[in-house]
């Protein structure tokens, strides 16, 4: 018969040897592997304290972007939150006044934006819905709560801070446009 | 002197029972620190620095759940289970001598609650007793799973007992005494029985794992066939009191083990030290409990490292293996014993 792997072993049933059937031997021989792994530097990463590195496209905890100018990039057209599967996204639209030109992009803008981490599940369809490259998942990660409250992030927990050295950088997860010249034949 | 005397054996108790219950509490805390070390993972390191309060948290969750009770039980034996396993489990330490006698004054005040010529017998009988609470509380919880972890513990100890009585037979020869007092003071220095009786010791430890429900043989509970063997319906407290009388029955086997076998509080060179006999006492009583501290991580070490063993394998190893070498074992020493005295 053709083996499935290359590391397939025919493996004879013989009688066990006297020595084999005292199992101290092996006993033995286990003490020694469960003593060794005793020493062994263990894996555990603890968690809330220390996190572990995650690529740079993972899919995280949300970041609600800002353009080059400090303004909000969401426009509130509820694409996110027609396309999330979870029914994570609720939020609400408002009318830009006047004077507030410096802190929103568009006209329309999201007066309250919140995801409800418990529900969110993580699949980046919101990313993939937005128009306006306003969401984008990050390879942070929504913390441990007590209590559910904590995990209803608004938009004081989703917008990116102004500061341009606080940004979050997202330049790995934005799937550039194939140029026009590609795209022809 | 009637009154002092008293009152000194009753703060002894109450100091053996006090050490016996938290060496108790803190192995299922070392047990689970171990059990993550070997699978190299951490362990509960969330209550107190490194988890030290982890225990506390433990014991409070336990006396907090709630107590259900189910409505088919014996409802006298159901409580009289646990009772019964706790209560045996901490009546042997009585006849463990802790340590040398210490002269206050010019009085010796004897570290051991009870130095009775039968300690021997005495643990015998107190440890055979054991399987009752855990036979009473599976046959009173009215559950299939109860009762199979019950039938199995009494037949276990049935067999395994045996064994360890047989063992012992050889040592007892050898000593000639059943006090374990006497039989560590024979020990003196590095004389320990363990060179004398290695075979005897083997089985000894062998029947102890089985006696205290250790892994390999801890077939009465058996998560993974009897859901959780004898103590299935048991809740809250009660069931606190089975899992703990298991840790006090692994902290008593080791200190009965290292008595019997590796010296009891007998060090090596301990005559050339130079020390004043109260000093000799109490560090002879620290070296006891590093001994026993080391058998009670071997309990684990193989508690991690063994899988269980079917029940049938259990039977045949106590009757056709470990019977018959004890056996063997008496007319070996027997034998050198004609020979050489």
């Amino acid at each position: 018969m053709q083996p499935l792997t290359a590391r397939a072993k025919q493996v004879p049933s013989r009688k066990m040897t006297w020595t084999e059937r005292l199992y101290f031997p092996a006993i033995l021989n286990g003490l020694r592997i469960t003593m060794r792994h005793f020493f062994r530097k263990n894996v555990t990463v603890r968690y809330p304290e220390v996190e572990r590195p995650f690529s740079p496209v993972y899919r995280g905890r949300h970041v609600l972007k800002r353009d080059d100018e400090g303004r909000e990039r969401c426009t509130a057209c509820g694409l996110c939150a027609v396309a999330c599967p979870a029914e994570a996204i609720t939020m609400v639209a408002a009318e830009r006044k006047r004077g507030e030109e410096k802190l929103y992009r568009e006209e329309k803008y999201a007066a309250s934006y919140e995801i409800n981490m418990l529900r969110c599940i993580f699949c980046g369809m919101c990313e993939e819905a937005c128009p306006k490259e306003a969401i984008f998942l990050t390879e942070r990660l929504a913390h441990p709560d007590y209590n559910r409250e904590g995990f209803i992030f608004d938009k004081a927990k989703l917008v990116e801070p102004v500061d341009k050295d606080k940004r979050v950088d997202v330049s790995k997860r934005i799937i550039p446009y194939p140029s026009p010249e590609k795209l022809a034949p | 002197m009637e009154y002092s005397f008293l009152i000194y054996k009753l703060v002894l108790i109450l100091f053996i029972f006090t050490v016996t219950l938290l060496i108790a509490l803190y192995s299922t805390f070392a047990e689970r620190k171990v059990a993550a070390f070997m699978q190299d993972r951490l362990g509960p390191d969330r209550a107190g620095p490194g988890g030290i309060l982890q225990p506390l948290a433990d014991g409070i969750k336990m006396f907090t759940k709630e107590e259900i009770m189910p409505n088919t039980s014996d409802r006298l034996l159901f409580l009289l289970g646990p009772v019964i396993a706790m209560l045996t489990a901490l009546m042997t330490s009585a006849v463990i001598p802790w340590g040398r006698d210490l002269m206050i004054g010019d009085r010796p005040f004897s570290l051991m609650v009870a130095n009775i010529n039968i300690a021997v017998l005495y643990v015998f009988g107190v440890v055979s007793m054991g399987v009752y609470g855990i036979l009473i509380g599976g046959w009173a919880s009215n559950n299939k799973y109860s009762l199979l972890g019950a039938v199995r513990a009494s037949s276990q100890m049935i067999s395994y007992e045996l064994a360890m009585g047989l063992s012992l037979v050889a040592l007892i020869m050898t000593t000639g005494s059943m006090n374990i007092r006497d039989i560590v003071e024979m020990q003196h220095g590095f004389h320990w029985n363990i060179w004398y009786q290695p075979l005897g010791f083997l089985i000894f430890i062998i029947c102890a794992f089985a006696e205290c429900n250790r892994a390999p043989f801890d077939l009465p509970e058996c998560e993974t066939e009897l859901v959780g063997g004898y103590h299935t319906e048991y809740s809250s407290m009660k069931l606190g009191f089975y899992l703990f009388a298991e840790y006090i029955n692994m902290f008593i086997s080791s200190c009965i083990l290292v008595s019997l076998y590796f010296g009891g509080y007998n060090f090596p060179f301990e005559d050339k030290l130079g020390l004043s006999a109260n000093a000799l006492s109490v560090v002879g009583t620290v070296v006891f409990f590093i001994k026993i501290f080391l058998f009670i991580f071997f309990f684990m070490w193989i508690r991690w490292t063994l899988p269980r063993f079917r029940f049938d394998q259990l039977l045949r190893m106590g009757w056709k293996i470990l019977i018959p070498l004890a056996i063997f074992n008496i007319l070996i020493t027997g034998g050198i014993m004609v020979l050489f005295k």
